[in-house]
């Protein structure tokens, strides 16, 4: 037994350490650092919106003269927003910190395969997130040609865009090293009896997950490779003749694409999308089984649903292109894809649902914030389908309704589902209880002001209301009707941005609590909560390596003593 | 307690750790180079006129190199296979030769380079985009060709201590290294006629 049995200094267990359980820690605290930091941007925007060329409070003296936030800088807040959500943010919590701690975990291994690797692809992350940061203090501030950097804007961009592009290399070798660790662990160090129809569906997820990032990630580093020769060396691969900048004539060669980069980003990007959301269908689908008290509806259904469905989200890239001018041939493919791409999500999304009937379900933290997703994701992934279809699309292409419609699949979803795995797992992973009382708070008023943020949103871009307007539309026709709204929405952000301090609470005083000593403190029937302590050992996990005889969700099965049947409790 | 299967097959699997996670890797880096092949099918078929390889390239010392790169991947397997039949010596007399294959590959990588950059007016990547996506793709696989040298070369030497202590790990470690040089060889054999000849 390896549990540390040899003195360990500070730094070697808890900095350079390489068991999957601290680096899964690691993962999680820096990326909830930077998710509030990347929501505190946001907040500081949404005051510029609600209140254009007025002096912005509290951080005011941090932005430009006089506490204004200049245009320029909007720019930079918005794209490193995005940016630092979904790169520094929600995907390392989502795979990094959950993926890390638990998928070794539930599959019966001592660690992942490869720990030093681990360890390295975590440190890849955090400097890469580092640089990330220093854009902003370059000359000409941070990246701001959007997250999604197109070019030529991008390429004729201030320095910043430069540091993006380094971090963003570093970010990807980083996801690359943890998708190949996450794809060895599942495949080769399954204990004996678990076989793959009877993986937790959070396995399932992490496992498809590491498959896009493996495959999809690969093509954006190209292009970011590509960018950076345009950008350092010279280039031309992105820039088109003749261009025209402030009056002037670009003396670059030319002929090259605007588009080419389009189709490398959504490459990756639209896969992105499904990196996203599907750990957190994994984490909802193994709270709702707990918690419902009997199994997952259509186990099988959706193990393929979500296979198709990673399968699918290679071929509806070039939806985020239909303004591109692309010909209606091509548009009609992406155009078929796109509407069968949505089947697998309403698949998985039916499955979730109908777990709910019949179950004698307990409203916990966790769960609460599981049913929160269900709808919410539901809201999200309904106002895409319009977005897939060329004829709406032109309408509603870069408006709020975009803005609204991916901040409901993320936001109010992945987060929401990322809230319930900190909860749900908090137990374990510290051997203490949060506040029940804190926690719904928490829950019920982020809900609230979640949907106070993004449902106006919808009636702003429906109106017809651009995205990246750093006055919020004061000067624009279309908005003069909705522009009301940019005030309920910075209100509700603001707000949101104090209901997270019950979270933060919660978190700190549950920290210093004192232990239960229950090892399975929801009744589970998975084996990170039967067959190891809470927290699990050092270095090893197990004190004896469990086997598995049966399938993820047995609860309340008829015959037994109790309401639910562990994993690794022989037939 | 040791992670299972770091040197042994898993038997449903038939592979050990590493190789399979080399695969995976190799997996990835096709997607690399396949954007970059994509974005460079993309350029030429947007422009009317788009140069051949040959009124700017080298095509003799280029494939020179490619014999070299294609010599450098038997002496590879050559070096697994030695360490398989248990002859030490011959595997660092066929890594040897890899090596110097590799460093022969890089030399004349750098005359070709030089020719271009000495060329007057000089070819540089920014001259146009055929010579961009030359120097990027090139450039790309020359970084790949310098990290196979340093792990072929860190098996050479220091590393090779394994092979006292754990033959069949440090066996399977060639096989991996194998693995990934292959792989290099492969890109170019790819980027030799599409850069070159096409």
């Amino acid at each position: 037994m390896s549990t540390d049995q040899y003195k360990q200094s500070f730094w070697t267990k808890y900095i350079w350490s390489t068991d999957h359980k601290i680096i899964g820690i690691q993962y999680g605290i820096t990326s909830l650092v930077w998710l509030l930091f990347g929501f505190g941007l946001m907040m500081i925007m949404r005051y510029q919106l609600a209140y254009p060329d007025t002096p912005v409070p509290i951080v005011g003296a941090l932005l430009g003269e006089g506490g204004l936030l200049p245009p320029e800088m909007y720019n930079s807040l918005g794209a490193m927003h995005g940016t630092i959500m979904i790169f520094l943010g929600v995907v390392p919590l989502a795979f990094g910190a959950f993926g890390n701690y638990f998928v070794p975990l539930q599959i019966g291994a001592i660690d992942m395969a490869f720990p030093k690797l681990n360890a390295a692809s975590y440190w890849t992350y955090f400097a890469g997130s580092v640089i990330m940061a220093t854009g902003f203090f370059v000359p000409g501030g941070a990246a701001n040609s959007g997250w999604t950097s197109y070019p030529p804007l991008s390429e004729i961009a201030t320095m910043g865009q430069t540091v993006w592009l380094i971090g963003m290399v570093m970010l990807i070798t980083s996801s690359l090293l943890g998708s190949v660790n996450i794809l060895v662990t599942v495949i080769q160090l399954r204990t004996d009896g678990l076989t793959w129809m009877r993986l937790p569906i959070f396995v399932w997820t992490q496992f498809i997950t590491a498959f896009l990032l493996l495959l999809a990630f690969p093509p954006l580093e190209a292009a970011g490779v590509l960018q950076l020769m345009d950008r350092v060396v010279g280039t031309s691969f992105f820039m088109p003749s003749g261009l025209v900048v402030t009056g002037e004539v670009m003396t670059n060669a030319g002929g090259g694409s605007p588009l080419l980069w389009q189709h490398l980003f959504w490459f990756l990007a639209h896969p992105e999308v499904y990196v996203l959301i599907l750990p957190a269908f994994g984490i909802v689908a193994e709270i709702i089984a707990n918690n419902t008290r009997k199994p997952l509806a259509g186990y099988k259904a959706l193990v393929y649903a979500m296979v198709f469905l990673a399968f699918m989200s290679f071929i509806v890239w070039a939806h985020h292109m239909y303004i591109t001018g692309m010909g209606t041939s091509i548009g009609a493919f992406f155009q078929t894809t796109t509407m069968i791409i949505s089947i697998p999500s309403v698949v998985i999304l039916t499955a979730l649902l109908l777990s709910l009937w019949g179950g004698s379900i307990r409203f916990n933290t966790p769960m609460l914030f599981a049913l929160g997703f269900i709808p919410m994701f539901g809201i999200g992934g309904l106002t895409g389908l319009p977005l897939g279809l060329a004829a709406a699309d032109i309408h509603l292409h870069d408006t709020y309704y975009v803005i609204g419609h991916f901040h409901y699949v993320v936001a109010p979803g992945t987060i929401f589902a990322l809230f319930a795995g900190i909860y749900y797992w908090f137990p374990k992973i510290t051997g203490k209880r949060t506040n029940e009382l804190l926690g719904k708070l928490h829950f019920f008023f982020s809900l609230i002001f979640m949907n106070g943020v993004f449902m106006p949103m919808f009636i702003q871009g429906l109106a017809g209301v651009s995205r990246r307007l750093a006055d919020g539309g004061q000067t624009y026709a279309h908005a003069a009707d909705v522009i009301y709204l940019n005030e309920v929405m910075s209100y509700s952000a603001w707000l949101l941005g104090l209901a997270q301090i019950f979270f933060i609470i919660n978190m700190v005083i549950s920290l210093f609590g004192k232990k239960t000593g229950e090892k399975n403190p929801w009744d589970a029937t998975t084996l990170e909560w039967t067959d190891t302590t809470s927290p699990p050992l050092g270095h090893g996990n197990f004190e004896i390596v469990p086997k598995v005889y049966r399938g993820p969700y047995e609860y309340s099965v008829p015959g037994e003593k109790q309401d639910f049947t562990p994993q690794s409790k022989k037939v | 307690m040791d992670i299972p299967y770091t040197v042994k097959n898993r038997p449903d699997t038939g592979l050990y750790n590493g190789k399979l996670g080399v695969w995976l890797f190799l997996a990835s880096e096709v997607m690399l180079f396949g954007g970059l092949f994509s974005a460079y099918i993309f350029l030429r078929t947007g422009v009317d006129d788009w140069p051949t390889g040959t009124e700017y390239l080298d095509v003799p010392l280029a494939t020179l190199n490619t014999l070299f790169l294609i010599s450098s991947s038997v002496t590879m397997v050559m070096s697994w296979a030695s360490l398989k039949l248990n002859d030490f010596k011959k595997y660092k007399l066929y890594t040897l030769i890899t090596l110097l294959f590799a460093f022969g590959f890089l030399v004349i990588k750098y005359f070709e380079y030089s020719a271009k950059f000495a060329h007057n007016p000089p070819y540089l990547p920014s001259t146009n985009n055929f010579l961009g996506i030359y120097f990027t793709m090139t450039g790309l696989h020359v970084l790949h060709i310098i990290g196979g040298i340093l792990v072929i070369g860190y098996f050479y030497g220091p590393g090779s201590k394994m092979w006292n202590s754990d033959p069949e790990r440090f066996t399977n470690r060639i096989e991996i290294v194998g693995l990934y040089w292959h792989f290099v060889d492969l890109v170019w054999i790819f980027l030799f006629p599409v850069l070159y000849l096409l």
